[in-house]
């Protein structure tokens, strides 16, 4: 019997290089752009990437959506704020280091709240994720160690120069994100990885193969809260202020998921295309489009479009597209309708069965 | 003691008869589609917002201007599912029909909130502010017509449901739509009406609910929370188990806030559903309800 | 030979339908043993009870002498029971080796296995070749979505002979497949039979059966009516009875006769 390749999937040069380029554009960023308005966006591009590629790395590979991520944003975001201000830490770059303190602790509401909702079906998960959402907001009002409505107030480095202000807070977001990115590479890349995207696909039947479901999803969820309790944090310290309502936001879970079709669910590239086009868009429309209502009606068009006219999302279908230029000669990934078919586009994928069978099997 | 217990009693079956109302038109959306309506929140408030208009632009009162807002939505809801739903394709259904729906959901209340702006709103009528005297209880008569007209509502439903032949067709799309559709059931007609349905009673339950409580566009996050909740303790598609449970978790939020604090009524509310679901995962009432995806 | 699988007095009713009604048999170890019957006769179910998808309301199975009852699917593969399905479940979007791995990682313990990249250890040759054998190992890279319905069926025999199990457990392999394609399925069943493994096949492809199959269960109202050689089977008036006979749905059993000649 002949042995087919059986190598491991190489990364193309094409891929490498636009990685390097990636990493290079981010570092010189804010050498190049100085302008407070502008890295303020930019650094908010960078902390949504990097939330959009945790939740993409739940919802997106497992195929239980959830709208309760900004749970773990909040419970981030609280964590800094209250460790900061009890322990009177000074206002200085030392509390960067709070962030994975925040993310282990969202990670510890992670267990709590997937305990109790990975236990039912997928369209039951979604709807609970909200339902525990709001019931950390109000937590979020109503705990004393919260303050309520009047919100936290956190350390702010006033010593910093006002010119270069941003810059810390732009290189632990961008350190954040190329966390959460090569944490989802390796992810990606593992059994685990493949274990979670069998359960997208049929989670009864990699049950029946012995994939430990529960265990898989459980993991993914909780590991999943990681990034976005240290986003939460760096929010809170950025911002200096929060609220109940600015942290526990029930649109970062639509931006998220929106970032995520946008650039293509279950892709790594694609969450990080719609973060960074998404949410530059959203802060720029902030900073001169003041009226919220707007604002919102918009972010709801857009997002309409975007599931009725590309609801594979655009790497998948950029991606396909020039696998497809690239040369009719290798197997090409069959493109999927909307009507969830799935029919081959090439001759060869539905050639004769019976010359396969004879070709392999003698 | 036991005087408060009654009247806190009897403040949750009213006011959870109104939730019934919502949720039924939800658990009906989701039993027939498998579509999770998150824009019934604020369609109930789109609800409130026209008997609003009708009753203080044209002086209409706010019962009879159901006659208008229910055809209304009635149409609303159609076109929800012939222009979004039904152009949905089958993979993930059930979680893209949320985020689409969601997404109806922000650009209403953006919609409303440019519109109305954010100050509360309440409904007025002479019903709104006097009260019945009934075996010592004091029962504002907009809970007790509303109430009559949630039982009215709901048992013409019941009667669309079990006594017509659209409500075969319906129960029969509810139980499996591919056979339903090759005995010959027009399921796209049948979705179509339901979606219809489910949303009309926004408008009643809308109209009520502007009458009891204060509302601005904002008041939508919190209604949809609650009525997702009560349809997934009710079982999902399940109708006599949303109701069951409107009136349940109003009976318990009523209580609590009698005898501890309004504050924490809301919380007790999310707290019950993590508790029940811990503990049995299909929901208060359901058995088959959470069904395999 | 032994016992390998054994049946014994399995209960399972849905609603006030009575699937398996006392339902036993026993699984010689080396065994091609095919499962017939019409219809609702509860062949599925008894598929869904010994692979742990369906829980029994009384009765137990053993595997080698231990009880499997009641254990859920995942431990059952572990124990070496694997299982076709009638409509093929594979994971559409993941490629076909993908598919392969999945089946593979059971053999560790879960954490070290769960961070290991898929494949590795030689497990990435074994799918090729197990894929090689089944005939399908050039659309290793396809999505398993791609496949046509044949190929599924393929795969996912494939993919389970990853973990090596003991048991097969084929629900109607040949149901929908392309004819020619039909004896060269039962030639790689007996390969895998000749190889070691016990196979547990339903099939309404009488001829089919007939030709592999050393011994054969007539299944008849949720219990087994008879087993035999498939000589005596094909000659025994109760097994005629069974499908033309009884309360059942008649359009249901007409259409389990006409499969009969083998005609799919």
């Amino acid at each position: 019997m002949a042995i087919l390749s059986a190598k491991a999937k190489p990364i193309s040069k094409g891929k490498a290089a636009v990685v390097v380029a990636a990493i290079a554009v981010i570092a010189v960023f804010p050498l190049v752009f100085t302008n407070p308005a502008v890295t303020e966006i930019a650094i908010f591009a960078l902390m949504f990437m990097a939330t959009s590629e945790a939740w993409n790395g739940f919802a997106g590979w497992s195929g239980y959506f959830s709208l309760g991520h900004a749970v773990f944003f909040g419970v981030g975001a609280y964590t800094f704020a209250i460790i900061a201000n009890d322990y009177k830490l000074p206002a200085g770059s030392g509390l960067f280091l709070l962030m994975p303190v925040a993310g282990v602790v969202a990670m510890v509401a992670a267990v709590l709240v997937g305990a109790v909702a990975l236990r039912t079906k997928r369209h039951t998960f979604v709807v609970i994720t909200i339902g525990v959402f709001f019931i950390f907001q109000l937590l979020g009002y109503n705990l004393s160690i919260t303050a309520g409505a009047s919100g936290l107030q956190v350390p702010t480095p006033y010593n910093w120069n006002a010119a270069t202000f941003n810059n810390p807070f732009y290189y632990a977001a961008a350190i954040l994100l190329g966390f959460t990115v090569g944490l989802y590479w390796i992810i990606r890349r593992s059994a685990f990885g493949l274990q979670l995207l069998a359960i997208r696909d049929d989670e009864e039947r990699a049950k029946g193969l012995g994939v430990p479901v529960w265990r898989v999803k459980l993991s993914a969820f909780v590991i999943s809260s990681f990034p976005v309790g240290m986003a939460g944090a760096l929010f809170a310290f950025l911002i200096g202020q929060i609220y109940p309502n600015t942290v526990f936001n029930p649109l970062f879970d639509l931006s998220w998921a929106l970032m995520t079709l946008v650039g293509g669910i279950g892709t790594i590239a694609g969450p990080l295309l719609g973060g960074v086009v998404l949410e530059s868009v959203q802060q720029y429309l902030n900073l001169y489009l003041s009226n919220a209502d707007i604002y919102l009606i918009v972010y709801g068009v857009v997002f309409l479009a975007v599931m009725f006219w590309m609801p594979r999302g655009v790497v998948p279908t950029v991606g396909d597209a020039l696998r497809r230029r690239r040369g009719a000669g290798e197997a090409t990934i069959a493109a999927t309708n909307n009507g969830g078919t799935d029919s081959s586009s090439e001759g060869k994928a539905t050639g004769s069965l019976a010359g396969v069978v004879q070709e392999g099997g003698k | 003691m036991v005087t408060d217990f009654i009247r806190a009693v009897i403040d949750g079956v009213l006011s959870g008869s109104v939730y019934a109302l919502m949720a039924a038109g939800l658990t009906l959306i989701f039993g027939v589609m498998e579509v999770i309506n998150i824009a019934q929140g604020i369609l109930v408030i789109l609800g409130a917002y026209l008997s609003y208009v009708l009753s203080v632009h044209l002086g209409i009162d706010l019962f009879a201007g159901l006659i208008i807002t229910i055809p209304v939505m009635f149409i609303l809801g159609v076109g929800i599912q012939w222009g979004l739903m039904s152009r949905l394709g089958e993979r993930e259904k059930v979680s893209m029909s949320i985020l689409v729906t969601y997404a109806v959901a922000i650009i209403l209340e953006g919609a409303l909130d440019l519109i109305f702006g954010p100050s509360y709103q309440q409904l007025s009528a002479w019903y709104v502010n006097k009260s019945m005297h009934v075996l010592g209880f004091y029962l504002p008569y907009i809970y007790v017509f509303g109430f009559l007209l949630a039982v009215v509502l709901l048992g013409a439903l019941y009667f669309i449901l079990y006594r017509t032949e659209f409500g075969r067709s319906l129960r029969a799309a509810q139980q499996n739509r591919t056979a339903a559709r090759l005995i010959g059931i027009d399921v796209n007609r049948v979705s179509a009406i339901t979606f219809g349905i489910g949303v009309a009673v926004t408008a009643a339950g809308g109209m009520v609910f502007g009458a009891t409580t204060s509302f601005n566009a904002n008041s939508s996050a919190d209604l949809i929370s609650r009525l997702l909740t009560i349809i997934i303790l009710g079982g999902m598609g399940s109708i006599g188990g949303a109701m069951g449970a409107s009136v349940l978790m109003l009976v318990i939020e009523a209580l609590v806030s009698t005898f501890w604090s309004p504050t924490w009524a809301t919380l007790v509310f999310y707290a019950v559903l993590v508790v029940v679901l811990a503990i049995r995962p299909t929901g208060l009432f359901g058995q088959k309800a959470v069904r395999a995806q | 030979m032994t016992a390998l699988l054994e049946v014994s007095g399995i209960e399972k009713s849905f609603g006030g339908i009575r699937a398996l009604n006392g339902c036993s048999l026993t699984v010689e170890r080396g065994m091609i043993h095919g499962l017939i019957g019409p219809n609702g006769s509860g062949k599925t179910t008894l598929f869904n009870v010994l692979t742990g998808y369906e829980n029994p309301d009384a009765g137990e199975v053993r595997l080698d002498g231990v009880v499997i009852t009641g254990i859920g699917p995942g431990k059952v593969f572990r124990l070496g029971i694997g299982r076709t399905f009638q409509l093929t479940r594979v994971f559409i979007r993941l490629s076909v080796l993908d598919n392969m791995l999945i089946a593979a990682q059971h053999q560790h313990k879960w954490l070290r296995s769960a961070l290991r990249s898929p494949g590795q250890g030689g497990e990435r040759a074994k799918a090729m070749e197990l894929l090689d054998f089944v005939g399908i190992a050039r659309l290793a890279e396809l999505e398993a979505g791609a496949l046509s319905y044949g190929q599924r069926k393929l795969l996912e025999l494939a993919y389970l002979l990853m973990a090596d199990p003991d048991v097969l457990l084929l629900d109607e392999p040949a149901g929908g497949v392309n004819p020619t394609l039909i004896n060269q399925l039962a030639d790689k069943i007996k390969e895998l039979n000749s190889a070691g493994k016990t196979i547990l096949v339903v099939e309404h492809n009488m001829e089919f059966v007939m030709g592999i199959c050393g011994r054969i269960t007539v299944m008849h109202q949720g219990r087994a009516l008879l087993t035999d050689v498939p000589a005596a089977v094909r000659s025994d008036p109760r097994v005629l009875d069974a499908y033309l006979g009884g309360a059942e749905d008649e359009g249901l059993e007409a259409e389990a006769v006409r499969t009969e000649g083998g005609s799919k």
